[in-house]
């Protein structure tokens, strides 16, 4: 209910100032925060301090592209298909991530992602290499929604996001969420207690990488068309620094984190090429000074203990 | 894919000698920065992801003090001194601080250490590639060896390499100093209870890691080009050579730079475009077959 009201408020708020840099932040904000919030899944939720999520990203982006290039699939079809492929992949990946612990497994998926940006690079006759997938995203019309109009693509974009965040919240406040925090919380006494521990991390990976994904389709459709930096490791980073940001344990968190990175890094980049620099400051004031994101600090504040 | 190429090499005596030698280079440098992670994981138990950046600033030092000095001597001892410094600094001002958090936070840190270090190498030596050229000591003819041509300076790698690996080893096998980090790496508590001051022992540690990459650098700038930004895909090959080798082996940490250096370096004839696929699936097979590595002793 929330979600709806949020949404609707959003695009009559956007269509009453109609301005068009307004609504490209707001489609980058929509973009990342969906993404940062499928990362928090497996970061905040489930203990698993993934370092490769923006492989989903690329890889939804990617998939979207070229099965709309071929021309024989509607737009809804190939963002379906491009999910599905997706979470093969993430079921794939996280098969072989989740045997192990810790740190190790953050090193895993980052090996994994690069591994997805190399193929991308030397792919040169299916991706286009490092000069990104070339000659745009065809957008047909369907169900009387026109994605060549920019304004359309931001009302699919922001329903999609709300509706995704609602989804999202949804299966965190299911049953399983809850199991999912205790394999965070002591995997050990899950397991105990008889929790298939590793089947709810695998889970808890696809989800993510389903969601991860679908903000790289949105991208997609966003910039019509997909780049090797998609895939790359900083993004993996940014995600992460957008959730360490905002809050990590305040569901909406990562979307705040994502509003202030672009927000900082639209900044920053205004006044010097030397962005990771300062970016890189922030992130080391933030994370051995507050050692926690924004919305933590202030939900800790509301709710004295 | 091109098989015959491959084929051609292989039963070509100089081409297989040119493409071993080449794969041996890799795997050495591979090698040097692989056991910097693995020693500082082995005693401190956090992985530094900084440590591509560290392999980075050693080349770009070598580059200035070979530049000053016109000593490549010089430029490797000022590499491996500056970052062995670095590394010191940065684990008693930084990393120290998240060792007891979660991993989140200490592989925070390092990705803003990452940047950090690329932009600062952008802002003092640009953002070009730059190459160091091979010193004038090593620009001499090639050796032939069965009609393949080995430079003189890939020979002086590999020995100093193997030179370090064995001191390495006598170090960690042989001294009080390896005891005590064999020690820590099995209970750090316990080394700490029996009065060993872990704060200078986990500084060493990181500033030997540290040192071994700044090394690797300087010996990697005569045969390769110096970038900001170098530094993650050696990172990413090395950690891929300690779980092949198993974390905490040196001897693992050898083999298995050595056998993924050749990979790259027959790969790139025989099929370049899966190069890293077969990388990653010799990950992937020894992970599923012995997740602790192939020379770890007891399980991960």
């Amino acid at each position: 209910m929330l979600a709806l009201l949020a949404c609707v408020l959003t695009l009559l708020i956007a269509s009453a100032l109609g301005s068009k840099p307004l609504i490209d932040t707001l489609m980058r904000l929509a973009i990342f925060g969906l993404y940062a919030v499928s990362l928090n899944i497996l970061v905040g939720y489930t203990g698993l301090v993934s370092f490769g999520h923006a492989m989903f990203f690329g890889f939804g982006a990617y998939a979207f592209g070229l099965l709309m290039q071929t021309g024989v699939t509607s737009l809804p079809a190939a963002a379906l298909a491009s999910l599905a492929l997706s979470a093969a992949l993430a079921l794939i990946v996280g098969a072989l991530c989740i045997r192990l612990a810790d740190i190790y497994f953050s090193f895993l998926t980052l090996a994994f992602q690069m591994l997805l940006h190399a193929v991308i690079l030397s792919w040169v006759s299916l991706t286009g290499g490092d000069q990104g997938l070339q000659g745009g995203i065809p957008r047909p019309r369907f169900l009387g929604i026109n994605l060549a109009d920019p304004w359309q693509v931001f009302v699919v974009t922001t329903v999609v996001f709300f509706a995704s965040l609602l989804a999202i919240r949804t299966i965190l406040q299911s049953p399983f969420g809850y199991a999912l925090r205790m394999v965070r919380d002591n995997a050990p006494r899950a397991a105990a207690l008889g929790l298939p521990v590793q089947r709810y991390k695998l889970a808890a990976f696809v989800i993510a990488g389903l969601f991860g994904a679908l903000a790289g389709i949105l991208m997609a459709l966003y910039v019509s068309g997909a780049y090797p930096n998609f895939a790359f490791w900083t993004l993996s980073g940014e995600g992460m620094f957008m959730i360490m940001l905002g809050g990590i344990g305040v569901f909406l968190g990562p979307v705040l984190g994502a509003a202030i990175f672009l927000l900082l890094n639209d900044t920053v980049t205004r006044f010097t090429e030397y962005n990771g620099m300062v970016m890189g400051v922030v992130l080391l004031v933030v994370v051995l000074g507050l050692r926690q994101g924004l919305l933590d600090v202030v939900m800790a504040r509301l709710r004295p203990r | 894919m091109n098989l015959d190429a491959f084929a051609g090499c292989l039963s070509s005596a100089s081409c297989l000698i040119t493409q071993t030698s080449a794969g041996l280079i890799i795997g050495m440098l591979l090698f040097l920065v692989a056991c910097g992670v693995t020693l500082i994981f082995g005693v401190l138990g956090v992985i530094n992801f900084a440590h591509g950046a560290f392999y980075m600033l050693g080349a770009y030092l070598a580059l200035t003090a070979y530049q000053l000095t016109d000593s490549y001597l010089a430029a490797v001892l000022c590499a491996a001194a500056g970052v062995g410094l670095f590394g010191v600094a940065f684990d008693r001002l930084f990393m120290s601080r998240v060792y007891n958090s979660n991993v989140l936070m200490q592989l925070l840190v390092c990705y803003a250490f990452v940047l950090i270090l690329d932009d600062a190498v952008k802002m003092i030596w640009g953002a070009e590639f730059q190459s160091m050229g091979m010193p004038a000591v090593f620009a001499l003819r090639p050796l032939h060896v069965f009609g393949g041509l080995v430079p003189p300076f890939y020979v002086f790698l590999v020995a100093v390499t193997v030179a370090i690996a064995i001191a390495l080893g006598g170090l960690i096998e042989r001294t009080l100093f390896g005891k005590i980090v064999r020690a820590a790496a099995v209970n750090r508590q316990m080394v700490s209870a029996l009065g060993i001051n872990t704060s200078l022992l986990y500084a060493s540690v990181f500033g030997l890691g540290a040192l071994l990459a700044g090394a690797a650098g300087a010996l990697a700038a005569p045969v390769r080009s110096a970038t900001p930004g170098m530094g993650v895909s050696i990172l990413i090959e090395s950690f891929i050579v300690t779980v092949i080798g198993g974390m905490g082996s040196i001897a693992g940490a050898f083999t298995a730079a050595v056998l993924l250096g050749l990979v790259r370096s027959f790969g790139s004839i025989g099929f370049p475009l899966f190069t890293d696929g077969l990388m990653f699936g010799l990950m992937v097979i020894v992970l599923l077959i012995r997740p602790q590595g192939l020379f770890a002793r007891g399980s991960a």
